[in-house]
């Protein structure tokens, strides 16, 4: 008995020296991917990697108001570039670790045809967008729907998701036949998972640059600053790439 | 004032809600009062425990299965799509329907008990001087269940009012729709408009604690308990 319990000590105290936390707070269209990479960031590391995830414009407003993030993972690079004006971001640390490509999907096989002609017939009951307001995504849908010339013909038609991951979910229970939302939600292994979709071109809208930085709280955290510098590392990169992002 | 036409519509879409919700419920959730008051039927305790459930739950769960179900692929989808009313979620209609689920107890409980608390007594007795029971329904039931009613109709809509995790989760916040005072407040408070987010916040805080006040007063005069 004194044994295991030695054992544990042991092992407890061994892990308490290395091993850190890092609380990361990451964009909702991020969300998978970077539980891919915290998996393998922690195998290699051994720190512990806690995600919180939401729309961008909510994540700011939680870290404004004092949340406890060291990383925040955007989907836009102004929230980033914000923080570190308003001094609650290192500054010099800010990166782009993603490009985002805005999909049109559908979780009907033949809701949508690989042109986006959908857009231009009006043939479905309910479009999800992200709020533009909130989520860089709902911002880069709006911009589509712009350059399209077909802005105004949807809001009567058009349900707003609090974030890309609500806007998903709106779609994939069917009860919006079709809505914009982040590419890295549908695909996998450079594959569409399910549905249909239309590619949005991205001379559609502004580039979705996604933005790393390190938060104050974070500054004096190794595995904040590990974790960063892991998302440039090629295993990091191979799987975002996996999802359609670009960087 | 602060507030814009945005705001104003969230206002009267939330009212227009709250007292359509309230109406129904008390229209369907009397005769089911009711009979939770009189059966002594083993499966009346299920319902019973069936209507509390809102109470207990997350709105967040209720929202969900509202979503699940009443989707393209759900068990109730299919069947507002087959009685050609097509997809409930982000309409109008869906929202009554989720509020009337949500606020369900609020009705039925203060029915009932105050159905209980009658007792046979008098029912026996207007049956005695020959009163049909739909006569004993409206004049003696009705006014000796005042209170009860008047309770119910009070919760029933300031709780409608006050609903938010269902509606967020089934609405797909569509101004003039289904975006409610709840909704409208939370997108000012996500998008740092923290000067409109005072002014509904303060407005539905105003609101609740007069509406609760009126209560407790008439509940001190005897005419609601």
């Amino acid at each position: 008995m004194s044994k295991i319990v030695s054992i544990t000590i042991c092992c407890w105290l061994a892990s308490s020296v290395h091993a850190d936390e890092v609380s990361i707070a990451v964009a909702a269209n991020f969300q998978q991917p970077m539980q891919q990479i915290a998996r393998a960031f922690e195998q290699t590391s051994g720190h512990r990697v806690i995600i919180s995830t939401g729309a961008t414009g909510k994540l700011y407003a939680q870290i404004v108001n004092g949340a406890p993030f060291e990383v925040l993972l955007a989907a836009d690079n102004e929230t980033p570039e914000r923080l570190e004006k308003e001094g609650l971001a290192e500054p010099g640390r800010r990166f782009t670790y993603a490009i985002g490509r805005l999909i049109l999907w559908s979780a009907k096989p033949n809701g949508v045809d690989t042109k986006g002609e959908i857009l231009r017939t009006g043939d479905f009951q309910h479009l999800a967008v992200a709020n533009p307001k909130l989520a860089p995504y709902g911002r880069a849908a709006m911009e589509t729907l712009q350059a399209l010339g077909i802005a105004n013909q949807f809001t009567d038609r058009s349900v707003t998701g609090e974030s890309i991951a609500q806007t998903h979910q709106f779609i994939a229970t069917g009860n919006a036949d079709l809505g914009f939302v982040a590419m890295s939600q549908v695909y996998e292994q450079g594959k569409l998972v399910s549905g249909s979709a239309w590619l949005v071109p991205d001379n559609l809208h502004h580039p979705i640059r996604q933005d790393a930085v390190l938060l104050k709280k974070g500054n004096d955290r190794p595995a904040a600053k590990a974790l960063l510098q892991y998302l440039r590392a090629d295993a990091a990169r191979k799987i975002i790439s996996s999802y359609g992002y670009s960087w | 004032m602060l507030l814009g036409a945005d705001d104003w519509s969230a206002i009267g879409l939330t009212f227009k809600l709250a007292s359509l919700t309230t109406a129904l419920l008390l229209l369907l959730g009397t005769p089911l009062a009711w009979w939770l008051s009189r059966s002594q039927h083993w499966f009346s305790k299920v319902i019973g425990a069936v209507v509390t459930l809102p109470l207990v739950l997350p709105p967040t769960v209720l929202g969900f299965y509202l979503l699940v179900a009443l989707g393209s692929q759900g068990p109730l989808g299919q069947l507002t799509i087959a009685l050609g009313w097509g997809l409930l979620p982000f309409s109008f209609s869906g929202l009554l329907l989720a509020s009337m689920l949500y606020s369900l107890p609020f009705t039925i409980q203060p029915l009932q008990q105050a159905f209980q608390a009658i007792g046979n007594t008098p029912l026996e007795a207007a049956a005695t001087l020959r009163a049909s029971p739909l006569d004993t329904f409206f004049t003696v039931l009705l006014p000796l269940a005042k209170p009860g009613l008047i309770t119910a109709t009070v919760m029933t809509f300031a709780h409608t009012v006050g609903e938010f995790g269902v509606v967020l989760m089934i609405g797909g916040n569509i101004p003039g729709k289904t975006r409610v005072i709840s909704v409208q407040l939370y997108d000012h408070v996500e998008a740092l408009e923290y000067t409109q987010a005072h002014w509904l916040a303060g407005g539905m805080l105003l609101f609740s604690f007069t509406v609760l006040l009126g209560l407790q007063l008439l509940q001190k005069r005897g005419v609601a308990r």
